[in-house]
């Protein structure tokens, strides 16, 4: 990396001690080129073995890479941290102003250690970082209030990040979210809780530094070919519909998982399509900050108030493809309004959406065959399409009047322990499903993935580009599996957002480095992205990750998908062969000839 | 005379492009001698404002210049001479607009001198250079 970059500098807060001091270690950066690379060896250090994840010793990292403030789209921060909902590794990817405001704040890395005693944020402009008093802004129920204060109360609009939590993360409901400039989150995995378990609020990042670059006429001639590329087809499908275009596909194919995916196709699906939502409720497109692709959609939702009359609010509520799938389908919800009315709630208090959607369905359903009842529910009658029963649901969650709604808080894995319906629980290492039943790829990733996401290797267009013409043995799977998680690594270290996965091809991504200073061939690129995945998964194992006792959720198995219905042993060898073959120490590459 | 004009901020998704584009003028990344800014107009849910200098023809910046650095143009809008610039920033503080940009690195004021590089970054046309004839300068 070049001498003159401040990415090599490390935020350090320790919230017990209130001691804030800076860092330079560009090691960690070469070595890792940063973002999940760096993320993870950060948590390797920080992180002590069987550490409470909701207790002091649990660090909060946050990560971005060398090309963000120089080129588009690079516009991710990783953040690193023990889950609390699956007890292991936490890894979740943000943008809004996030990553630009941080690297131009002048800082490569934010580590966070301790618990606060009192309530507290944390504000950092251009390199100068206090720990303020937060005391007036918690108990607050919406992340959406706690942002609008910050707001007004902090300098540098337009150049700064606000990441906050709402109620959920201080209640520390282990699926907590973390939203920032609004829309965008840490969604999964339950980093709010973190932050509540730490009595922090807020983080804001504010910074204009330069970043400086290898060769100035260089450095134009490679922007203006990935910006050019940024606004052609490859991201045409997230400037228009959004993701949301994925809804007709899908559930066309029969992969749109419903009522808990009892159907893989949804009756209503057309009445909650992107091209719907485009045609009613389209308010406003947004973007991340230095990515002109501007995915964010925006639907304006117009509700009057039943005591007054000509009394209306309209709320601008983000929707993509995620969203609609776990508090759509998954609900079988078929009214757009409601759909966003249930999100709007969710949005508030700062809960994953997805994992939200999926409990809810595995209670409705559990609620349906009679394993709980309305002592349970506490008299919420939980219904399919009721958008006004999940609202009282996912109030109570909040609330947790009773054991039943303590169990929700805790993810479908621990409820379905304590009520049964475990083959109806849809979650995989404990995180609930995401919305892609596409074939056995898709679970396979689910499981395999190091944060058992979909975007982690992306099963789902294994099945959709493969699967559903030939087979493939489970060796070649895994092996088709681990190369698109490996390859991904470099994208999350880069901090490329994935949307972009198309412009930077190992070509673009070398010749983009080179010019931070990154000199390297492909083959020490990939062997990062081996070394960035074993490292994740090294840390997995240890925490107790036991891929060979992974339950396999019946219900996946019942329900048919384009691939036809799913076979467990095919399933089980593929984790085997994955677990084994991600395993093995990658060896270290020929470095460029000089 | 040439200035940049928003054309519609409701079609501005706050990607802010043309920030980086003008900090990348000069050959390097980040935002420090950006000279144009984008910020939301109160919540991100109102949609975004564009703040660049409107070349005006009694420049406020100008006016409160001790050292004559800033200098009104017979065309609008301002030249700036950096080696008479003391960094005091009363300009910075006198633009109502808050076009006047500040680069703390070098500590010095950065003003639009209507390049028209950003525009063609806009993914959105939301900018564009001007072009105003002489004899209807007092009009604007």
């Amino acid at each position: 990396m070049l001498e003159n970059d401040t990415l090599s500098r490390i935020l350090y807060v320790d919230l017990t001690k209130r001691r804030i001091w800076n860092e330079d270690r560009p090691e960690i950066f070469e070595d890792t080129i940063g973002g999940a690379g760096a993320g993870i060896k950060l948590l390797q250090e920080e992180c002590p073995e069987g550490a409470d994840p909701l207790g002091p010793e649990n660090p909060i990292i946050l990560t971005v890479g060398p090309l963000t403030g120089l080129f588009p789209m690079a516009s991710k921060t990783v953040a690193m941290f023990k889950s609390p909902h699956t007890g292991n590794l936490g890894e979740s990817h943000s943008g809004g102003r996030s990553a630009t405001s941080i690297r131009l704040s002048g800082y490569g890395a934010v580590v966070i250690r301790g618990v606060s005693e009192s309530p507290v944020f944390i504000s950092v402009h251009n390199n100068q970082a206090y720990i303020r008093d937060a005391s007036a802004l918690w108990g607050m129920h919406s992340s959406y209030t706690v942002g609008r204060i910050i707001r007004d109360y902090e300098p540098d609009a337009g150049i700064r990040t606000i990441i906050r939590i709402g109620i959920a993360g201080e209640r520390m409901i282990s699926y907590a979210s973390v939203s920032m400039e609004t829309y965008r989150h840490f969604g999964r995995l339950g980093l709010g809780a973190v932050f509540g378990s730490k009595k922090l609020k807020a983080l804001v990042f504010a910074g204009k530094h330069s970043v400086p670059v290898s060769n100035r006429k260089q450095y134009l001639k490679v922007y203006d070919s990935i910006y050019q590329a940024t606004l052609d087809k490859a991201t045409k499908k997230y400037r228009e519909l959004g993701t949301s275009e994925n809804v007709l596909p899908l559930n066309e194919l029969g992969s749109l998982p419903t009522r808990n995916l009892k159907q893989s196709r949804f009756e209503s699906a057309h009445r909650i399509s992107g091209e719907k939502f485009a045609e009613d409720y389209l308010g406003r497109r947004v973007a991340c900050a230095h990515c002109p692709v501007g995915c964010i959609h925006l639907a304006a939702l117009r509700q009057p108030y039943k005591d007054e009359p000509y009394f209306y609010k309209t709320s601008m509520i983000p929707y993509d493809y995620e969203p609609i799938y776990a508090l759509g389908s998954m609900l079988g919800m078929p009214d757009i309004p409601d759909l966003l009315k249930l999100l709007e709630i969710v949005e508030t208090y700062g809960l994953d959406c997805m994992s939200t959607g999926v409990i809810l369905a595995w209670a409705t359903e559990a609620y349906e065959k009679g394993l709980i009842s309305e002592r349970e529910t506490d008299g919420v009658k939980l219904s399919w399409g009721d958008y006004r029963c999940y609202i009282r649901a996912v109030e109570n969650i909040i609330d947790q009047p009773n054991d039943f709604y303590k169990a929700l808080a805790k993810g479908v894995e621990y409820a379905s322990d304590i009520y049964g319906g475990k083959e109806f629980a849809l979650s995989y290492g404990g995180n609930e499903m995401p919305g892609y039943h596409t074939g056995p790829a898709a679970h396979i990733g689910f499981f395999t993935g190091a944060r058992h996401s979909h975007l982690d290797n992306a099963g789902y267009s294994v099945d959709q580009k493969t699967l559903i013409k030939e087979k493939v043995s489970p060796q070649e799977l895994a092996r088709l599996l681990i190369k698109e998680e490996q390859w991904r690594q470099i994208l999350s270290s880069l901090v490329v957002c994935y949307f972009a996965r198309g412009i930077y091809t190992p070509e673009i991504v070398l010749d983009a480095l080179r010019l931070s200073g990154f000199e390297m061939s492909q083959d020490e690129l990939n062997q990062i992205g081996a070394k960035t995945l074993f490292e994740k998964n090294k840390f997995k194992f240890r925490e107790g990750f036991k891929p060979e006792q992974m339950r396999i959720p019946r219900r996946i198995l019942e329900t048919v998908s384009p691939v036809g219905y799913l076979d467990e042993e095919y399933i089980k060898e593929t984790i085997k062969y994955y677990m084994e073959a991600v395993m093995l120490e990658p060896e270290p590459a020929i470095p460029n000839p000089v | 005379m040439k200035r940049l004009a928003v054309l519609d901020n409701e079609k501005c998704i706050g990607c802010q492009s043309c920030m980086f584009a003008c900090a990348r003028r000069t050959g390097q990344g980040g935002l420090a001698e950006s000279r144009i800014g984008i910020r939301s107009e109160g919540g991100i849910e109102h949609g975004f404002v564009v703040i660049v200098c409107r070349a005006c023809e009694q420049p406020q910046c100008s006016k409160v210049c001790p050292t004559d650095a800033l200098v009104p143009k017979k065309t609008g809008g301002v030249a700036y001479n950096p080696d008479k610039c003391i960094g005091c920033q009363l300009c910075v503080k006198a633009c109502p607009i808050g076009a006047v940009f500040w680069d703390a690195e070098i500590k010095k004021p950065m003003i639009c001198i209507a390049c028209g590089y950003c525009v063609k970054y806009c993914p959105c046309s939301v900018i564009a250079i001007e072009n105003i004839p002489e004899e209807e300068l007092s009009e604007v």
